[in-house]
């Protein structure tokens, strides 16, 4: 039998996945911690504390400012500096909270053993508040707030839970070693999961490459509801409509959520993170960041506390390699490109990238030969060419009927196209203008 | 501190390039250059250099003298052009026709419309139609196979097509075909054609490695050469006297060429699987008419320009099919 | 031979006269009746197309300024005061006077002030850069130099300084339509007020960060120090979010407060050079 995927377009980058294998290694507080109060999608939290107080490791410094907003707690201990405006990984300087680190005190609610804890009594009710408590979002980098998606809207029912260890993007195994090393204490949080949504049945999707953590996963959930199904290699399969489609050959509507189809889809990280947050009391305070690179010394995995300044990482890891030409947050299809070092990691970063100068810059851009490889390779169906020219003629009305917001940058256009054309560039502006005639039109 | 460069995702890129996708066909072309030059001998050798010399230095010509832009002429499709060109030609065309049709194919067929990517038509059959219509004497005088040292001097006859056209308005079929090549002469080669078109075999396997490589799918190619094999097996059990068989169509003329590598030429061809398959459909079925109906013996060259003219529209109203239309509740 | 000349020409003719009848009914049959003054008011226009008025086209705004009652909002700023008043004396009405005004480039953030301390190699456009990060110099309300305003100015009166890797608008061209305006993602061009001599006085930033951050990334920044917002005798100039602004309808061009501004940010542009000993810093 052939091994599951999704059925349109996609593409197979070279995987170069330095790291994986290697132990997670736990990393110290850094000396001076910078804290964003804006790590998720939606409205940045409404800060707490001021310049002079006194925090403990695991204390909400910011509230969630509205249903799609999340609580942040501090990662260290020690004295609030200023709440001002840091340069975090969006490239702009937003509000952040620093903080100077001292010693490392921790809230006496936290249950810092590592014994597993695996039944729980609470209610769904209570699961779902206290993730949103432990102020959890998506950890594969979209970092949208878990307790919404894990609120079912009205008229809708959901049949399955979706756990994404895909980790489709090169280079990156921080899911992959969660998976490993980390095993049991994810069955826990998915079973959590299931019993905050209300569902009976789990998939975990993992892509072949990784045959370890299936075998390991395969394992834990024998004799559950819970099942393992190893998928063919092919990115984008991570996205959340492409996983569903390869897992269930349900088709999320467009303009829909998984939820449409009765599915939720949540990262492997966040699993964990609920299992620390519901069984052990421990807010979202660190997470595992894969730092890796071909010039690095030392490629590795990182359990860090979020705020920690991505230089420190790189450091850990053998030093900033001479010929780094560019730092990626996240991995190459979809990372972002950071302009410095003094970044703090933040709930979302899944991963440190460092890209020599051979490979970091774009090459020429060339004329259009109508290829169509962009249209073949595209896992939305739409025609990124078309896309492309309309956004660059500014012709965004036209733009709205080809489905350009279907399009879930995945960048496997600019990937293959021969021409090097920044096919992704233009579409991604064009989609924030169609973006803001959409609003436009509802507000009227 | 090192200057980060910033840029938007993705931050990787795959190898591929325009150079190595051109480079990819003329390699897929090598075998049946290697059939032509062992058939017609200096003939091709001739007509190829002359086509792909001066396609590649009109190129140049133009683009640095008459658009004032940096020249791409080393970028391969100059240099897939000519061969092209020369591959669609008798081999016994003076050289200096060679050149005109060059010029028609670089610089009408392509760039006039503004250069590579920006083409309607395929440029190396707008040279060869080109030169059909001007000189339809030295253009439809094809030299027998296997004469090494003749140039323009070499003996001369018809095509299969030819004989099928031409027998056809006294004789049955069955009385036709034994002064046709034998199908294995026509698969290998040895018969009376373009220079590049005769034979078969060293086509497919042309296309069997662009299929390897990725460079083409298989949607246009097959489609054309089904359809012509529909069509003309249709014909052929309503009436084996008066048409001849799917097998002879698809073995002669230039359908094996233009099938695989004139009707698929990126920039002319549609955007989406389904297009292509329409596309592949209406040039099959095009070639037929012509063939079987029409004036000329053979319609490849006059069914892919039309398609290609109808490309645009093609891509207007053939969309890929989007992800997320239907919803399948399991 | 003369047989077949004769028909062709009769045939022709018939075919000729037929159509000239069809199209004669057609004509009167669906002929829509438009104010004749419309044209008129549109030749009037400059013809540029340019949106400047805030419609589609000239012909658009011809019917608009032919059908509504009150001309507050409408003016063409291409052609100005003096279209206007043409316009208003085909039409027989008041025209409304309008200032003329001129784009200014409010930003000063060349190299040599604001380092380039990252290399951007996306799409060549602002927008796209704008929307990526806060640009090569590390300012977030500076220019990023991609020219998206040199590429929508349809009268080529703004264009790039290469050395200083700013725009510079070219006063005699600029038709103050406000497409860079529009076309700038930072907001950084403004329209301001047309004085004598094309002479200006503007706060050459917009950088709403404190101080001592904006001052790190461009040496001529805005620091909103109020300095020039005290110097000020015609209250020209206001203070909002760390950045000050002078207000082109209230400046009275007396230069004072060009002189206080620490960091130079405060440009006078195309004014006589000065008796004092202030040295002026930038005339681009």
């Amino acid at each position: 039998m052939s091994l599951k995927t999704f059925s349109r377009g996609g593409v197979h980058p070279p995987e170069y996945k330095l790291s994986a294998g290697k132990t997670i290694v736990e990393l110290p507080p850094p000396e001076v911690a910078v804290i964003p109060l804006s790590q998720h999608l939606g409205v940045p939290a409404k800060v707490l504390v001021n310049r002079g107080d006194q925090v403990k490791v695991g204390q909400m410094i910011a509230q969630a400012a509205g249903f799609v907003s999340t609580n942040i707690h501090s990662s260290v201990s020690g004295k609030v500096l200023k709440v001002d405006l840091f340069m975090d990984s969006s490239g702009y300087r937003k509000m952040a909270v620093q903080i100077q680190v001292e010693g490392d005190q921790w809230l006496e609610t936290i249950d810092r053993s590592d014994d597993l804890v695996r039944n729980s009594v609470l209610p769904a009710e209570d699961i779902r508040k206290k993730i949103l408590e432990a102020g959890i979002v998506g950890m594969g980098g979209a970092t949208f707030p878990s307790h919404v998606k894990l609120t079912v809207p009205q008229g809708k029912t959901a049949e399955y839970l979706i756990i994404n260890g895909v980790e489709c993007e090169p280079y990156l195994t921080a899911d992959h070693s969660l998976m490993m090393e980390r095993t049991e204490e994810l069955f826990s949080g998915i079973q959590l999961m299931m019993k905050g949504l209300g569902v009976e049945k789990a998939i975990i999707g993992i892509e072949n490459n990784k045959p370890d953590a299936i075998e390991k996963m395969k394992q834990v959930v024998q004799g559950s509801s819970v099942t393992v199904q190893g998928l063919k290699v092919k990115y984008p399969q991570g996205g959340e409509k492409q996983l569903v489609q390869a897992l269930l050959k349900r088709e999320v509507p467009s303009g829909g959520l998984p939820i449409d189809v009765g599915v939720v889809v949540f990262n492997v990280g966040t699993a964990l993170a609920v299992y620390d947050a519901v069984m052990k009391n421990r807010p979202l305070i660190d997470r595992v960041v894969t730092v890796t690179g071909k010039s690095l010394e030392k490629p590795s995995n990182f359990i860090v506390r979020i705020g920690t300044p991505i230089s420190s990482l790189v450091e850990k890891a053998g030093g900033v390699p001479d010929d780094t030409a560019k730092v990626i947050n996240g991995g190459p299809m979809m990372g972002k490109a950071l302009p410095t070092l003094d970044i703090p990691i933040v709930k979302g970063s899944s991963g440190i990238l460092l890209i020599n100068k051979n490979e970091a810059r774009r090459r020429e851009v060339k004329p259009c030969i109508r290829c169509s490889k962009c249209v073949t390779v595209c896992p939305m169906g739409l025609e990124p060419y078309l896309l492309m020219t309309l956004s660059e003629k500014a012709l965004y009305e036209r733009m709205e009927p080809e489905k350009v917001m279907d399009c879930i940058e995945c960048g496997s256009c600019s990937y293959t196209c021969p021409s090097s054309r920044p096919l992704l560039d233009y579409i991604r502006m064009g989609k924030a203008e169609v973006g803001k005639i959409m609003r436009a039109r509802k507000a009227v | 501190m090192n200057k980060f460069i910033v840029s938007p995702s993705p931050h990787a890129y795959t190898g591929e390039s325009v150079p190595k996708l051109m480079y990819g066909v003329i390699i897929s072309l090598l075998p049946a250059l290697a059939v032509s030059v062992y058939y017609f001998g200096i003939g091709m050798i001739i007509v190829t250099t002359v086509s792909v010399a001066s396609a590649i230095l009109f190129e140049y010509l133009i683009q640095r003298y008459m658009m004032k832009v940096k020249p791409t002429h080393l970028d391969g499709s100059a240099l897939l052009t000519g061969l092209l060109l020369a591959f669609c030609l008798p081999t016994n065309i003076p050289f200096w026709m060679v050149m005109i049709g060059a010029l028609a194919a670089v610089g009408i067929g392509k760039m006039t419309f503004g250069g590579l990517g920006n083409n309607i038509f395929n440029p190396a059959l707008v040279g060869r139609v080109f030169l059909f219509i001007s000189f339809p004497v030295a253009m439809t005088a094809w030299p027998e196979p296997g004469q090494w040292m003749q140039y323009t001097d070499a003996v001369t006859g018809a095509t299969p097509l030819g004989l099928m056209k031409e027998g056809l308005a006294v004789k049955t079929v069955g009385e036709i075909m034994p002064e046709i090549p034998s199908f294995l002469h026509l698969l290998i080669g040895k018969t009376m054609g373009s220079a590049g078109e005769v034979s078969a075999l060293a086509l497919l396997i042309g296309m069997l490695y662009m299929m390897y490589r990725k460079i083409i799918s298989w949607h246009i190619p097959l489609t054309i050469l089904g359809t012509v094999l529909v069509f003309t097996g249709i014909l052929w059990l309503a009436n084996p006297d008066r048409f001849a068989d799917p097998l002879f169509h698809l073995l002669t003329g230039g359908l094996m060429l233009g099938a695989i590598y004139m009707a698929t030429d990126y920039v002319t061809s549609p955007m989406t699987g389904r297009g292509m398959i329409l596309y592949g459909v209406g040039i099959g079925i095009v070639t037929v008419l012509i063939r079987v109906f029409g004036a000329y013996p053979e319609g490849v060259q006059f069914a892919i320009l039309i398609f290609n003219g109808f490309t645009p529209l093609i891509n207007k109203f053939v969309k890929p099919k989007r992800f997320g239309k239907e919803v399948k509740h399991g | 031979m003369s047989q077949i000349i004769i028909y062709t020409i009769i045939t022709l003719v018939a075919i000729g006269a037929a159509a000239a009848i069809i199209l004669y009914f057609a004509a009167q049959k669906f002929k829509v009746y438009e104010d004749p003054r419309i044209d008129e008011v549109e030749v009037a226009l400059p013809a540029a197309n340019c949106g400047g008025c805030g419609f589609p086209g000239c012909r658009n705004f011809a019917e608009t300024l032919v059908k509504s009652d009150t001309w507050d909002d409408l003016f063409c700023p291409v052609g100005g005061n003096e279209t206007m008043s043409k316009v208003a004396a085909i039409l027989g009405r008041e025209a409304i006077e309008q200032a003329p005004k001129v784009a200014v480039v409010r930003c000063n953030g060349t190299p040599e002030f604001r380092p380039r301390v990252t290399e951007y190699d996306g799409a060549p456009t602002c927008a796209i850069a704008h929307s990526l990060y806060s640009g090569e110099g590390g300012c977030p309300h500076g220019c990023l130099g991609l020219a998206d305003c040199v590429v929508v100015c349809d009268f080529d009166a703004i264009h790039m300084d290469p050395v200083t890797d700013l725009p510079v608008v070219v006063d005699d061209k600029c038709t103050a339509c406000g497409a860079c305006v529009e076309a700038c993602p930072r907001d950084i061009i403004e329209l301001r007020k047309k004085n004598k001599k094309d002479r200006k006085i503007f706060v050459s930033c917009i950088n709403e960060e404190k101080g001592a951050v904006a001052k790190k990334n461009c040496s001529v920044a805005c620091i909103g120090c109020a300095k020039c917002f005290k110097v000020c005798p015609h209250e020209a100039i206001t203070m909002e979010n760390n950045k000050a602004f002078i207000d082109s309808e209230k400046c009275k061009l007396c230069r004072k407060c060009v002189v206080v501004c620490p960091t130079n940010a405060i440009l006078e542009l195309n004014f006589p050079p000065r008796k004092t000993d202030k040295i002026e810093t930038d005339e681009s």
